[in-house]
């Protein structure tokens, strides 16, 4: 593995971190989120804040789909699988989820038929196996997952498969990061944008945050020299007076996305007026839905679905954590009620939620933040 | 589900192009290539793949250091190289007039 290597030397890593503290103006205080749930990763588990000098500091985005996904639609999910002959297909990460009426596993061993899949094409498969049932594929995740699903759906139809849905809750990320800079809570410097995602969207969309919004944005790669190298970008736009967005990430993301990607998703969906994200409430133009021209694959038209809006539990605090107001281990329940076994709150259950990367690599407080990551 | 996870084109379906079967890890499954259609895809490359499809090609040192990301993470690696096991992509049959790609194709859209 003499690649990787490159992107995990050590001395790169100081000799980039004194780059970085070179450039902080004294007495000027830093944040940048980063809105991707894989670098959130990265950084805990490298203690890539380590390396950063005190004056920055890194706060977590919305970056993780199970985790902005309201309880309500979970819920919705489980009311359809009830109905007859239904036989709902999800991903793996969605099984755990707790909805105001428990998860997808609870639901099934009540004896809905909840099956996981690897992918919506295999939903089809089971569609193609099971012509007397009607099956439904819970749709989720942002702009890397929505080109899969609408594929999906056009593969449907040239197939004509008459018995095949999607329970659609797909959202967007640029109205999550837009929702993130007019709010009050939070004064960011700048981004780490994403890397799957821009494969998809490209850097063009991003653009209003740097030059309306006046805050640096960097796509950026998963290995932990990525992450640094990011964040001295992000600074030295700072420090130029400069506000661009720029791409770490060439080597995998184009600067006009993934066009077809596009395409199809533009052929099959269109955004929802809004759509309700988990600690961030309303967000308008948020979220897809499928077009009108393919109502027929669309769960919400077919069945009868409640739509209820349900309260998050009281003592979860995953809103102040998707938006970057207050760290995992400040959560009242964080690592005591709620752990990756017994999740209260989505953080917790998806791997890639904020509060499971802390919870996995051992940061319950402050201190043994500081404890872990300087042993 | 977020994660991409890189593996290398074995072979390309002669019926269908936008299916290929490919190497993840020794585990070989079929899997749709269809948003790569802009880009010349060939036996040997490297592609990182999201739920069953291709997003983007890449290469070899970028696979090597998506590979080390992913083995880093654990568990939801684990999960979702189980998960790709168990994925039976198959081709399935279109209906006379329903290719939408035939007709992007003709309609140059």
């Amino acid at each position: 593995m003499r690649f990787v290597d490159e992107f995990r030397d050590a001395d790169l890593a100081r000799a980039l971190a004194t780059q970085i503290a070179g450039l902080c103006e004294p007495g000027r205080k830093y944040k940048f989120m980063e809105v991707c749930g894989g670098h959130t990763h990265t950084i805990y588990k490298h203690g890539i804040e380590d390396y950063l000098p005190e004056a920055v500091s890194l706060v977590h985005g919305p970056g993780c789909p199970v985790c902005v996904l309201p309880m309500g639609r979970i819920d919705d999910a489980i009311a359809i699988a009830e109905q007859d002959d239904v036989i709902l297909t999800s991903f793996g990460d969605m099984m755990r989820v707790p909805g105001g009426r428990g998860s997808f596993f609870d639901s099934k061993a009540a004896g809905t038929d909840i099956r996981m899949v690897y992918s919506p094409l295999d939903a089809l498969k089971i569609a193609r196996q099971n012509p007397d049932k009607r099956v439904v594929f819970m749709a989720i995740g942002f702009e890397t997952t929505a080109p899969s699903t609408a594929m999906t759906v056009l593969r449907a139809k040239a197939e004509g498969l008459e018995n095949f849905s999607i329970f659609c809750n797909h959202v967007t990320i640029i109205p999550a990061i837009k929702a993130i800079l007019d709010s009050p809570d939070l004064r960011l410097d700048g981004f780490i944008g994403p890397g799957h995602v821009s494969t998809v969207i490209g850097c063009r969309p991003y653009h209003f945050i740097s030059h309306t919004h006046g805050k640096p944005l960097v796509c950026a790669g998963f290995e932990p020299l990525d992450v640094l190298q990011s964040v001295y970008m992000i600074l030295k736009q700072l420090t130029e007076g400069r506000s661009e967005v720029e791409n770490q990430y060439s080597r995998v993301v184009p600067w006009d996305g993934n066009v077809k990607a596009l395409q199809v998703i533009n052929e099959t969906m269109e955004l929802r007026p809004y759509f309700e994200w988990r600690g961030l409430g309303f967000i308008s133009q948020s979220a897809l839905k499928l077009r009108d021209s393919y109502a027929a694959y669309d769960a919400e038209v077919i069945f009868d679905v409640p739509g209820v809006r349900v309260a998050d539990p009281k003592a979860c605090q995953c809103g102040e954590v998707l938006k970057g107001v207050i760290k995992p281990y400040e959560c009242k329940v964080f690592g005591t009620a709620c752990t990756p076994e017994t999740p209260i709150g989505t953080c917790m259950v998806s791997s890639e939620g904020a509060c499971a990367a802390y919870y996995n690599f051992g940061r319950f407080t402050r201190k043994r933040v500081m404890e872990v990551t300087s042993a | 589900m977020c994660l991409g996870i890189p593996g290398t084109i074995v072979e390309i379906d002669g019926d269908r192009p936008d299916l290929a079967k490919v190497d993840v890890s020794g585990v070989r499954r079929m899997i749709n290539i269809g948003l790569l259609e802009n880009e010349i895809v060939e036996p040997g490359d490297w592609i990182l793949i999201h739920v069953g499809f291709a997003l983007s090609k890449i290469d070899e040192e970028e696979a090597a250091s998506a590979m080390a990301f992913l083995e880093g993470i654990g568990t939801a690696y684990e999960e979702e190289l189980a998960a790709l096991a168990s994925s039976e992509i198959e081709a399935g049959f279109i209906q006379a007039g329903q290719d939408i790609e035939a007709r992007w194709a003709s309609e140059e859209v």
